[in-house]
């Protein structure tokens, strides 16, 4: 470690806020969290901030190059989409449908998988053996191929693609959650907490839970990441968010009539998803590195 | 060993009933008559009635599943609603184009992968590390998808060097022996046909090898990091080994025990990841396959396709977790 000018022993300062500067320092967690700001602000702030409105087609405007070519205009920054439709518009509205899909499937799994997860880890016993053998049929399918599988039962929608998300994604989390909480209840503040009497729940929410957020911190970042990845890859195939949502996948996918002669209208929608995924991936980085003390050299 | 290896086989056997009970189930979970969704809304009464004699649905669930499973056991994944045909011959025409398509993906991610990913262990902190940790983070958040209309849109439409689709250009013959194009025409000795099917195969390859590349130049880096602090590394350098020896015959054979475990987890992603790469670049591999099959909703194909994917699957971490216990033997203690 390169610290030049100690002001304080680090071993004084309380751990939240000795990890909070080490993510601080890391370089390129704060990318990844000034990425993943815009993208949030983007997404909440869409009807303010976008320049038109992203469902407005114009028949005057069709296929308009963005502003640096020859032909642009202000007016349309990005240009337009073959029904004249204002792309930097529709990628701002697009931030929403990921961030949507970011909170929901990951959210659904977070929930199930913890709880699957502790319950799992604290009980023990059989009850624990059937959890994870299922969490493992879910795990031993190729996940992509899971989501497909299950959007093409329920039918082709964004809410179905980001239930069949959730679904795949649950095991992840039971997993993290049953092995910290399985190795917390071994602790001493546990068995005492049972001596008190305290409820099981209350133990385990409490007491045990807090205790593991580090690890589930990072696995809710990097989560994220491969849940846009994901909604977009469905999205792609039909089988995600249906025209005319502006979602950055089905943008991808309505624009390969127009590969040579519009790519713009393909490119911003595939740097949107890279760039948004590549903020959490960054961020999920950096998480790991401050908050998982073993990994520091 | 040999009985780490048989007990591994019967820890396969549950995961593989899990398998198929979730995809028998899935049938059922979803809205609507599982027999007309089998046949087609279109479907005269005459044709639901055969299905549901044929898969017994009208008996108990527990009785259909019974009788799935029997015909599993004899290999019999069912018919194609739409072409009538048995299942398992539409895979066994389709898998080796998914295979292929695999291997030159995987041996394209490995090579680059490993050479990223020790040349950044051994100059780490310079800018080279930075810069391909940066490259193989942007890798991993790659939308692959997006990624094969790009190149295709560089390659084939703008610079016009590499085909847009398919295995094979229209109008080169081929003789397949094993399916595997490149090889096969190698095997006749048709130089033709391979460069040609070694041109179709280079840009799904690469696009397909994207994340892989990144995952394994990541893992290769922290692995080599973490040999190249033992002191055994010390020695070598104090003995006044050369760097390349150093790196290449002490640490490179410790440091690859993780990534070996690493590529053998990847192959599996790689051939079920196919399915976004084989649909872009219309490869006639099982993952297309079942992608049109979800589009055309033949039932029949999603559950054999998604039933042997997923068998081919588990098979393969299987065998790398067997892998990693002979290259590995701290783990037969256990």
């Amino acid at each position: 470690m390169n610290n030049k000018k100690p002001k304080k022993n680090p071993e004084d300062r309380h751990p939240f806020i000795d990890q909070l500067s080490q993510l601080w320092r890391n370089k390129t967690a704060v990318a990844g969290l000034i990425i993943i700001t815009v993208f949030i602000f983007c997404g909440i702030l869409a009807p303010y901030v976008s320049p038109h409105d992203p469902l407005e087609t114009s028949l005057y405007d069709q296929i308009k190059p963005p502003v640096w070519h020859e032909n642009g205009t202000w007016n349309n920054i990005l240009g337009t989409d073959d029904l004249g439709r204002d792309i930097l518009s529709r990628l701002i509205y697009g931030a929403r449908v990921s961030l949507a899909v970011a909170v929901f499937s990951v959210g659904l799994a977070f929930f199930f998988g913890t709880l699957l997860g502790s319950i799992s880890g604290y009980y023990k016993g059989s009850l624990d053996n059937i959890i994870m053998r299922i969490m493992d049929m879910i795990l031993s399918f190729p996940y992509i191929l899971l989501a497909i599988v299950v959007v093409a039962y329920l039918g082709p929608s964004l809410r179905n693609a980001m239930i069949a998300i959730a679904i795949t994604y649950v095991p992840r989390f039971a997993r993290i959650v049953r092995g910290s909480v399985l190795e917390e209840c071994e602790k001493d503040y546990v068995t005492s907490a049972r001596a008190i009497g305290a409820r099981d729940w209350r133990i385990i929410f409490i007491a045990v839970l807090p205790n593991c957020l580090g690890p589930l911190i990072v696995q809710t970042t990097l989560s994220c990441a491969s849940a846009i990845l994901d909604a977009a890859a469905l999205s792609f195939l039909g089988l995600g968010a249906q025209p005319p949502t502006p979602e950055w996948g089905a943008m991808i996918a309505q624009s390969r009539a127009l590969i040579l002669r519009a790519s713009w209208v393909m490119t911003f929608p595939g740097l949107a998803i890279l760039f948004a995924v590549l903020g959490f991936n960054l961020l999920g980085d950096g998480l790991r590195d401050a908050l998982d003390p073993r990994l520091r050299d | 060993m040999l009985a780490y290896i048989i007990r591994r086989i019967f820890i396969m056997i549950p995961t593989l009933l899990g398998v198929s009970i979730i995809v028998f189930f899935m049938l059922h979970l979803a809205p609507g008559d599982p027999a007309e969704l089998l046949m087609g809304e279109r479907a005269s009464e005459e044709a639901l009635h055969d299905i549901r004699e044929h898969l017994g649905l009208n008996k108990p669930i527990y009785v259909q599943y019974g009788i799935f499973l029997k015909q599993l056991l004899k290999g019999d994944l069912g018919e194609t609603i739409w072409t009538r045909q048995k299942v398992w011959i539409e895979v066994k025409e389709r898998f080796p184009a998914t295979i292929e398509l695999s291997i030159v993906a995987l041996f394209i991610s490995c090579v680059l992968g490993m050479i990223l990913g020790i040349i950044s262990a051994t100059k780490q902190y310079s800018i080279f590390d930075y810069l391909s940790m940066l490259g193989a983070l942007i890798g991993v958040s790659m939308p692959i998808f997006w990624l094969g209309l790009v190149f295709m849109l560089i390659f084939s439409l703008n610079l016009g060097w590499l085909p847009m689709s398919g295995r094979l250009s229209v109008g080169i013959e081929l003789e397949t022996i094993t399916n595997f194009y490149v090889l096969d025409a190698i095997l006749t000795g048709n130089w033709e046909a391979f460069k040609d099917a070694l041109w179709h195969i280079i840009m799904p390859a690469f696009t397909l090898s994207t994340i892989p590349t990144a995952i394994i130049a990541r893992m290769t880096r922290s692995s080599m990091l973490e040999v190249l602090r033992q002191d055994y590394i010390k020695t070598a350098k104090a003995k006044g080994l050369s760097q390349f020896k150093v790196v290449f015959k002490h640490a490179l054979r410790n440091a690859l025990i993780p990534v070996v475990t690493t590529i053998g987890l990847q192959f599996g992603v790689l051939l079920c990841g196919a399915i976004l790469t084989e649909t872009i670049f219309a490869w006639p591999g099982v993952g297309k396959w079942i992608y049109n099959a979800v589009m055309q909703r033949d039932y029949m194909v999603i559950r054999g396709g998604t039933l042997f994917l997923a068998s081919i699957f588990i098979v393969i971490n299987l065998c790398v977790d067997v892998l990693y216990a002979v290259i590995n033997p701290r783990i037969k203690v256990q």
